[in-house]
């Protein structure tokens, strides 16, 4: 018996049935199986025995965001400190300035670490605070309700900061994951019982309620305007491309910049490299599937070319080919972590296709065509979750009716 | 007040409230409460045509054959709404201008024709009275709570008057924009209910 084994096991005793703490379990059983393995195993013969269970399979989510986590930091300093005119830095004010102060990294956007240290000043604070509010109302429904409190919530309080704007205010974030963690899971039951993911709908929630804070050209980068060198503009390369006038050419873009992600944007989406490496990860272990990222990059390419072969002569996102749509705006960080969700997107295998297929055909269509939405990937993929029901339906009456058919007529099957 | 008829008043306050338990009139619900007065409003048209065409209905209810009973009730009801509509339009123009064919559809209200269908065609007048106040309140005590916490979080005010200043005006509050869509009513009612059926156990569906 190990000194974890026996302070656990003394620990644990008060919330043992019948003790003064029992009603408080699922705050002691959090604890104790983040640490330890459970004692108690599946008896009888019908389970599946395997060692990926739900706490390893949010880990194995967790592990394939890192890359994305990374350029969550490192961009929003860059773009942080890119925008920032070195003349102005001492008239920049607040606790984060304070702290870069203090700690004497200066805003050089040649130095990796300042970079980081700068960026990190941003996401750390909305990712501590969402792991707090998020987890909070987590353990209040757990303890309410007499269940264990369950690791689904790591995802969703890792997902959700990195599809923030770094400027985001730490009141509305706390009030959006409130309510993507309340409203879009708990009242449905809890973590596997959503019906559309939880991130999203927190994002969706702050996106309705302060449209100021999350959309527009001046949140997606942390310049604080007095401070900005002249010139200076916050558009997403998203925002600057909504604005052509002239007919598309690449000339003055670069795909491979967009592609690795030092341009302005949400926390941890601008980076479609990041994304791709950690799609990668899900494909190999097999947490997400390859199936809707796959529907995701056909339904993208066949409605960008299509769009392209209709053409237009007055809207120059008409011209816009695919490779561009995929490394704009939230497509990469959806189409690998949003999309792939296994709770929200359809059980059936051929069903994943297709889900994936119109979500990549609908945000195209919406960034072409509906000029009141810049961005469509976060309201298409929550449309796309109410659908996946439905989809699955007509997969499960298909295979009905083949059965039917197999028995060649023989009664009903 | 013998029990039936206070039965027939007070029941639909709580325990048989037509929007928190029936789940009926969501439609208006969601429409008209982004400010208390328009809430305030509609209730009284709600409750006015729905006692009004309860106490006619039941009136007519032993002389109604069945099998056009439902065109009686609507030509009653019709005819209230667009006596109310005039009056309205008459009295409090800019108001009714805002509510536009929310007052109209009154009409097609499903509290309206339910309560003459469901209770006036079997009730004495009296009872079908109380009935069609209890419901018209039942309906108004939702529509109004709702309108106060939109126009509360949606704009800072309440009945038109500051009580959360405005950030843009110098104040401290951000409305949220939400609260002024029509989504925000759906969440609201649906926390209502909740609330309802967790002080009121014996209203939860069983299993």
């Amino acid at each position: 018996m190990s000194a974890l084994e026996r302070l656990l096991e003394m620990a644990g005793r008060p919330f043992g049935p019948g003790k003064p703490l029992h009603r408080f379990h699922a705050l002691f059983e959090a604890a104790d199986t983040f640490a330890l393995t459970p004692p108690s195993v599946t008896k009888g013969s019908t389970h599946v025995r395997d060692a990926l269970d739900l706490k390893r399979m949010m880990m194995l989510v967790v592990i394939a965001l890192m890359p994305c986590i990374f350029m969550a930091m490192y961009n929003t300093g860059l773009q942080a400190n890119l925008g920032i005119d070195p003349a102005k830095i001492a008239s920049l004010e607040g606790w984060r300035h304070d702290v870069m102060r203090f700690a004497g990294m200066g805003y050089s956007p040649e130095s990796v670490v300042a970079c980081i240290f700068h960026g990190s000043l941003y996401f750390l604070p909305l990712y501590i605070l969402t792991m707090a509010v998020g987890g909070t109302w987590e353990v209040l429904f757990a303890i309410v309700r007499r269940h264990e409190v369950n690791e689904g919530f790591f995802v969703t309080g890792m997902l959700f900061p990195l599809i923030c704007p770094p400027t985001l205010p730490l009141w509305e974030a706390a009030l959006g994951i409130s309510f993507g963690v309340v409203v879009a899971k708990e009242v449905f039951g809890g973590t596997g019982m959503n019906f559309v993911n939880p991130a999203l709908a927190a994002r969706a929630f702050v996106f309705f309620a302060y449209p100021g804070d999350i959309s527009g050209d001046q949140v997606w980068a942390a310049v604080a305007p007095a401070a900005a060198i002249d010139g200076y503009s916050g558009a997403t390369l998203l925002g600057q491309m909504r604005q052509m006038t002239t007919p598309f050419d690449e000339q003055g873009l670069s795909w491979w910049n967009a592609f690795i992600g030092l341009e302005k944007g949400s926390l941890g989406e601008t980076s479609a490299l990041a994304c791709l490496l950690g799609a990668i990860f899900l494909v190999v272990t097999r947490v997400g599937s390859w199936r809707t990222m796959v529907g995701c990059v056909a339904g993208t390419a066949a409605m960008a070319i299509l769009l392209n072969a209709i053409g237009s002569a007055t809207n120059p996102w008409f011209a816009v080919p695919f490779w561009w749509h995929m490394v704009l705006g939230g497509w990469a960080f959806g189409v690998a972590f949003m999309a792939t969700d296994p709770v929200t997107s359809p059980f059936a295998e051929t069903g994943k296709l297709i889900y994936g297929f119109l979500i990549g055909a609908l945000v195209v269509l919406i960034r072409v065509v509906n000029p009141a939405y810049p961005e469509a990937m976060m309201l298409v993929i929550l449309f796309m979750n109410v659908m996946a029901p439905l989809i699955d339906y007509f997969f499960v009456k298909a295979n009905i009716d083949r059965r039917k058919r197999r028995g060649g007529g023989h009664g009903e099957a | 007040m013998n029990k039936h008829n206070r039965e027939a008043l007070l029941g639909p306050l709580l325990a048989n409230n037509p929007i928190g338990v029936q789940v009926l009139g969501i439609c208006s619900a969601l429409a008209v409460t982004t400010r208390i007065d328009k809430a305030l409003v509609m209730t009284a048209g709600v409750l006015v045509v729905t006692l009004l065409a309860n106490v006619a209905v039941s009136l007519v209810r032993n002389h109604t054959p069945g099998s056009i009973r439902i065109i009686v009730q609507l030509s009653i009801i019709a005819s209230l709404v667009i006596v109310f509509d005039q009056i309205l339009k008459a009295t409090l123009y800019e108001l009714s201008l805002e509510l536009s064919v929310f007052v109209g559809l009154i009409i097609t209200n499903c509290i309206v024709m339910g309560r003459a269908e469901g209770y006036a065609m079997q009730n004495p007048p009296l009872a079908s009275a109380l009935d069609g106040i209890g419901n018209g309140l039942g309906y108004g005590l939702v529509l109004v709570l709702t309108g106060f916490i939109r126009e509360l979080l949606g704009a800072g005010k309440v009945f038109g008057f500051v009580v959360l200043p405005l950030a843009k005006d110098g104040g401290w509050y951000v409305p949220n924009g939400m609260m002024l869509l029509a989504p925000s009513a759906l969440f609201i009612i649906a926390g209502l209910i909740w609330l309802l059926k967790t002080v009121k156990p014996e209203l939860q569906d069983k299993e």
